[in-house]
């Protein structure tokens, strides 16, 4: 056959597009499951590393295991839904589905007698999706820790929200101010404590350079904790009672600011 | 290697050796020697820039990549070399693509499986190895006139003269950078503690760039073959 015939040129790229494409296609599908399992320990080890523990991927099952007391999948209204395995719920397809029908995943930590609760957030960056995990201490309101990562932030500007120097910042940060309102992080440019040696401010510096994703960072903030308000609402330790009418009003509140 | 001092019988379909060529014969060893000094990829034809620069910050990534690129380009180098009777020219360029396109999935989907946090690391850049003009120069150049075998010596050579600078400049990026080499600390507390301090610019793209730079002079300045006549 001439090789440089319309008919063989055809031929040859239809033949090599099938052989490139099953050959492809039967490698994905053979590692799948050994891919999906480093993902999986992957969270573990993610949501672990907001409370303090920092395990490799080995142990991770294990101590999660150990330390995670609770998987909730919460409904918008702060009740938990028995029916959902909060692990399993992905972000990326729970958060375009109707408000109502969305299930809103809360790990409960024991760690030596204190509680933690982990919230799984997820928003957008400036090109792609972002996302991290942050742990509150038993009073729901002060930040015990977080992580971040990102799908496709620019290498060295917003890709360094992944860094543990800008991660530590929200560290003993409060979401909600002395009225109970839902204030959030806001990872601002025009901080006046770069150090962040201001607690009470529902600040942190943000990272030169990086503006949309730092955006994106403190929406994804607002936006995920607001659902999760109606359950801390509930839940706020007795001892603080008096939080608790302020948080009622804060939650109302919340909810209009997301609604609009 | 036994085969070594054998003449080989028959041309094969693998080993076309029309001239009963030992497989390590001078010629062949220059193709793996060649692309490590005089003809190196990155110092002497200044290919592959753009991955020196983005992924020489620390040693480990480095490595990974060289050892990636290496995979990579043997490969298509290899299916290349074989079909090179068969492609048609007017869509050789497609067909290469498609061929390291699919052996950098190859690659990218077992490391994913096999070296996770590799993989996290490096992911945009092996989806990179793709543009990276040594491997399409090398098919385009050398494995679509050349057998099998040479082919295979080529890609393993070019590949390793571009990961033979990819690792210089990380060491000294990452040592004079960072302090550190392949993540653990080398230079003692005691210097830093006598003022020394790790130079931050040596993070930086820009850096990467000049130690390319000072490597090339030094090359240059020893190898007589490199230096221009006029």
């Amino acid at each position: 056959m001439n090789r440089d015939s319309n008919a063989y040129t055809f031929l040859f790229a239809a033949v090599m597009v099938l052989v490139v494409a099953s050959s492809l296609a039967f490698t994905a599908t053979a590692l799948k499951d050994k891919q999906n399992e480093n993902v999986r320990k992957e969270k573990m080890q993610n949501i672990l590393s907001t409370i303090g523990i920092q395990t490799d991927r080995d142990q991770a099952e294990e101590l999660y295991n150990q330390y995670i007391t609770q998987e909730l999948a919460l409904v918008a209204d702060g009740s938990n839904d028995e029916s959902v395995q909060a692990f399993k719920v992905e972000l990326a397809i729970e958060t375009k589905k109707p408000l109502e029908q969305q299930r809103f995943p809360l790990y409960v930590a024991e760690v030596e007698a204190e509680k933690f609760y982990i919230v799984p957030l997820r928003g957008a960056g400036l090109w792609d999706a972002i996302w991290g995990y942050v742990a509150l201490e038993d009073d729901m309101n002060t930040i015990k820790g977080a992580v971040f990562d990102h799908k496709g932030e620019t290498a060295g500007l917003g890709a360094e929200i992944t860094q543990g120097w800008f991660q530590d910042r929200f560290v003993g940060e409060k979401i909600f101010n002395a009225e109970g309102e839902l204030m959030g992080i806001n990872v601002s440019k025009t901080n006046n404590d770069p150090s962040g040696l201001d607690k009470e401010d529902h600040e942190v510096d943000a990272i030169s350079g990086a503006t949309i994703t730092g955006d994106g960072v403190t929406a994804m903030f607002s936006e995920r904790l607001a659902h999760y308000t109606p359950y801390f609402k509930n839940n706020t330790p007795v001892e603080e009672a008096p939080l608790e009418e302020a948080l009622e009003q804060a939650s109302e509140e919340t909810t209009i600011a997301y609604q609009n | 290697m036994a085969k070594e001092n054998q003449p080989l019988k028959k041309p094969t379909l693998f080993f076309v050796n029309k001239d009963k060529e030992p497989l390590f014969s001078k010629k062949n060893r220059a193709l793996l020697s060649d692309p490590m000094d005089d003809n190196n990829p990155i110092t002497v034809q200044v290919l592959g820039i753009c991955s020196a620069l983005a992924i020489t910050v620390q040693l480990k990534p480095a490595i990974v990549m060289s050892i990636s690129v290496m995979a990579v380009m043997a490969a298509s180098n290899v299916i290349i070399s074989l079909l090179r009777n068969l492609i048609p020219n007017r869509i050789r360029i497609i067909v290469q693509l498609v061929v390291v396109a699919a052996m950098v999935v190859l690659v990218d989907q077992v490391l994913k499986a096999f070296a996770y946090d590799v993989y996290k690391e490096l992911s945009i850049f092996i989806g990179l190895i793709i543009t990276n003009c040594i491997v399409m120069g090398r098919l385009e150049a050398f494995a679509l006139g050349n057998g099998v075998w040479k082919s295979f010596l080529d890609g393993i050579g070019n590949a390793a003269g571009y990961g033979f600078i990819l690792i210089a400049v990380a060491f000294f990026r990452e040592l004079l950078g960072s302090g550190k080499l392949m993540g653990y600390q080398v230079i003692p507390d005691a210097f830093y503690a006598m003022g020394y301090e790790n130079n931050g610019l040596m993070l930086l793209s820009p850096m990467a760039l000049i130690t390319v730079g000072i490597f090339i002079w030094f090359q240059r300045s020893r190898n007589r073959k490199l230096i221009e006549k006029n």
